[in-house]
């Protein structure tokens, strides 16, 4: 008896002064989606989590679980961050966004932040970047490098984000390219390299000479190298390792400099749940270098159009556009808009052109 | 919809790719589950698998080296398995659990300096007039040397265990391990020499999926196929043809359902993305009506003292 209250009064006197000691440190948590290995998106949120951790030094403490399944199961890892006493969690992933609502309902003084989502509380701000506007140059380059004029696109899941890099590829490779097809399939993985592998050699072996991806790993580039004549993009990271052929330039998620004001925002104790979406413009979105395997006036071109969206002096939605069954969009001169009915926030359409239909 | 776009050559030739290593880690498991046991750690070997040999093979320049290095590494990995479930009695399901969990621990942790490599190329088949002859040529006459591997270890599994003495003292050990063990066999070697044929296969079936499938390393990279190997097993009833079967079914049918996808076919994609799934299990649930059952000590410890 006297044994086991000795043992639970250092246990009481243990944790005392280990949450004592937890004080001094802001603790952020990092939910990621793939392994941190993954060469792509999960990969550029721990680049993320790193900085963080050299720009703060000893006053942080960054922790991270990796390869969370969207759904219940990161309901309960995000449960389990808050309890260890995280100040600041950060979920990495669309389909986090209820898990983190429910979990931030039952956490009202820790912060959280969701990437890609658009619910938000007192305690949940969202972020996400203007992938599209990447899209955008990506599309412009694969409308003028496809000679077969078939661009094969490996989607995720049928999300407003995956929509609307879709869309806004596709009428800028259009734009450039009118005889331009999309062959669109959806994985429905957003890491799985034999699955992507799969799907690149099949819309390879249909005829497709660009391939774009919006899954994480790198094999669809591996298997693009080995058709040999097929260009690729990087997505979420550089893929440089594939460059300057089959990967002909890239999207870059550069969530840095937004972990470090968000976590200085919880050590000063003026963070506020805010909804922020940056491109090109502030830095969130970078484009790898336009590789020489893309003739030199393209590559002006593209770079123009990112300096474009860069300055703002273009959108990536400019009308006249037609929604797919037809049905005006956006008039002539108009740009879209980022939230409300047919805003870009909720894209849940395909834009006229493109044959295929979405998955509901 | 176009159909014409899509080559069923090249669709066929594709399928029996992405069916290989599915085949290598069932056929593997079977022989396993036949023996008694349960090895849940698939998923963990092929990955120990799929690091090693990719990892044997950059520093070797020899993808054969490292398809050898895999199953070694997967037989070893097994072995923990072994030691862990025939000397030290433990619970076979928490084992092989912990095994799968173990080996994406340790693969993720072998390969932090492999991601982003490219690996030495696997030379394809190429019979000068073989390889040649329109249809059969690439179906028949033009893939790795691995995939007909896996065909002849189908074979060779079979004839194993139906018409050789060694394998029928290996069903022996698994349908009546108290039999076996009156009978003066030794149960426990049998079972561990099981146990690291079914690594060797799931390393093997690992290393395909990351030397010739995809081919770079990632993390977490067999994403799953170890745990289909294991359902495929079950809904093969314990028959190597059906786990053959089975395979190229799956295989076949998620390189199909891409395939639709990417023409365009009117098919809502959600039916195409189960349909693997689906079709699999339905066949073989089918073709197992008659009375073919799970080995009768499947996942039951033995000692000779009880």
């Amino acid at each position: 008896m006297k044994l086991t209250k000795l043992l639970t009064s250092a246990a009481v006197a243990l944790g005392l002064a280990t949450s004592a000691m937890a004080d001094d440190k802001t603790k952020v948590g990092f939910v990621y989606v793939g392994p941190v290995g993954d060469g792509g998106w999960t990969y550029e949120h721990n680049k993320g989590r790193l900085a963080v951790e050299e720009h703060f030094g000893d006053k942080v403490e960054t922790t991270f679980v990796e390869s969370v399944p969207e759904g219940a199961d990161a309901e309960r890892v995000i449960t389990q961050m808050a309890l260890q006493g995280a100040d600041l969690i950060f979920t990495t992933s669309f389909g986090y966004m209820d898990p983190t609502i429910n979990v931030a309902k039952k956490f009202p003084k820790v912060k959280f932040e969701h990437a890609t989502g658009y619910k938000q509380a007192d305690n949940v701000s969202v972020y996400s970047a203007r992938f599209y506007e990447g899209r955008a140059v990506q599309g412009h380059i694969a409308g003028k490098m496809t000679k077969t004029n078939k661009i094969g696109y490996i989607a995720s899941f049928p999300i407003p984000e995956v929509i609307r890099g879709i869309n806004s590829a596709y009428i800028h490779a259009k734009k450039v390219n009118p005889d331009v097809e999309f062959s669109i399939i959806w994985a429905y993985t957003w890491f799985d390299p034999a699955k992507e592998a799969d799907a690149a050699k099949a819309l390879i072996e249909q005829g497709a000479d660009v391939i774009l991806q919006h899954t994480d790993s790198t094999a669809p580039q591996a298997a693009a190298q080995a058709a040999g004549n097929v260009v690729t993009f990087g997505q979420a990271s550089d893929m440089g390792e594939y460059a300057p052929f089959p990967r002909v330039s890239s999207i870059i998620d550069d969530w840095a400099p937004y972990y470090i004001a968000r976590t200085q925002a919880v050590m000063d104790g003026s963070w506020e749940s805010v909804s922020t979406w940056d491109g090109i413009g502030a830095g969130m979105v970078g484009i790898g270098e336009i590789s020489d395997a893309v003739p030199a006036d393209v590559k002006a071109e593209a770079l123009a159009l990112v300096e474009s969206l860069a300055d703002g002096s273009y959108h990536a939605f400019t009308g006249p556009l037609n929604k797919q069954d037809g049905t005006p969009w956006l008039a002539e001169g108009e740009t879209a808009q980022d939230y409300g009915d047919d805003g870009l926030a909720g894209m849940n359409f395909y834009l006229e052109g493109i044959t295929a239909e979405i998955p509901n | 919809m176009d159909l014409s776009a899509i080559n069923p050559v090249l669709l066929i030739a594709s399928l029996m790719v992405a069916a290989t290593p599915l085949l290598l880690a069932a056929i593997g498991e079977l022989v396993v589950e036949r023996a008694g046991v349960l090895n849940l750690g698939v998923e963990g070997m092929m990955i120990i698998g799929a690091i090693s040999g990719f990892a044997i093979a950059v520093e070797t320049t020899s993808p054969m080296v490292g398809l050898v290095a895999a199953m070694i590494a997967g037989a070893v990995l097994s072995l923990l398995f072994a030691f862990l479930t025939q000397f030290a009695l433990a619970n076979q399901v928490a084992s092989g659990l912990a095994l799968t969990l173990f080996g994406l621990g340790l693969s993720a942790l072998m390969g932090q300096s492999y991601v982003g490599i490219k690996p030495p190329a696997m030379a394809k088949l190429d019979i000068p007039v073989l390889s040649d002859i329109p249809v059969l040529g690439p179906i028949l006459f033009s893939h790795d040397p691995v995939l007909y591997i896996g065909l002849a270890l189908t074979a060779a599994v079979y004839w194993f265990l139906k018409k050789s003495r060694g394998g029928l003292i290996l069903r022996a050990v698994g349908e009546s391990h108290d039999a076996a063990h009156a009978l003066g066999y030794n149960v426990i070697r049998v079972r561990i020499l099981a146990i690291m044929f079914g690594g060797a296969c799931a390393g093997l079936g690992g290393a395909y999926i990351s030397l010739i499938r995809v081919p770079q390393w990632t993390e977490g990279m067999t994403a799953g196929v170890g745990w289909i190997a294991l359902a495929l097993v079950v809904f093969a009833s314990w028959k190597p043809w059906r786990v053959l079967l089975g395979a190229y079914l799956f295989g076949g049918i998620n390189v199909l359902q891409l395939n639709l996808q990417a023409a365009g076919i009117a098919i809502p994609v959600e039916y195409l993305a189960m349909s693997p799934y689906l079709i699999t299990i339905l066949v073989l649930v089918i073709m197992s009506a008659d009375k073919s059952g799970a080995p009768a000590s499947l996942g039951r410890t033995f000692h000779a003292s009880q």
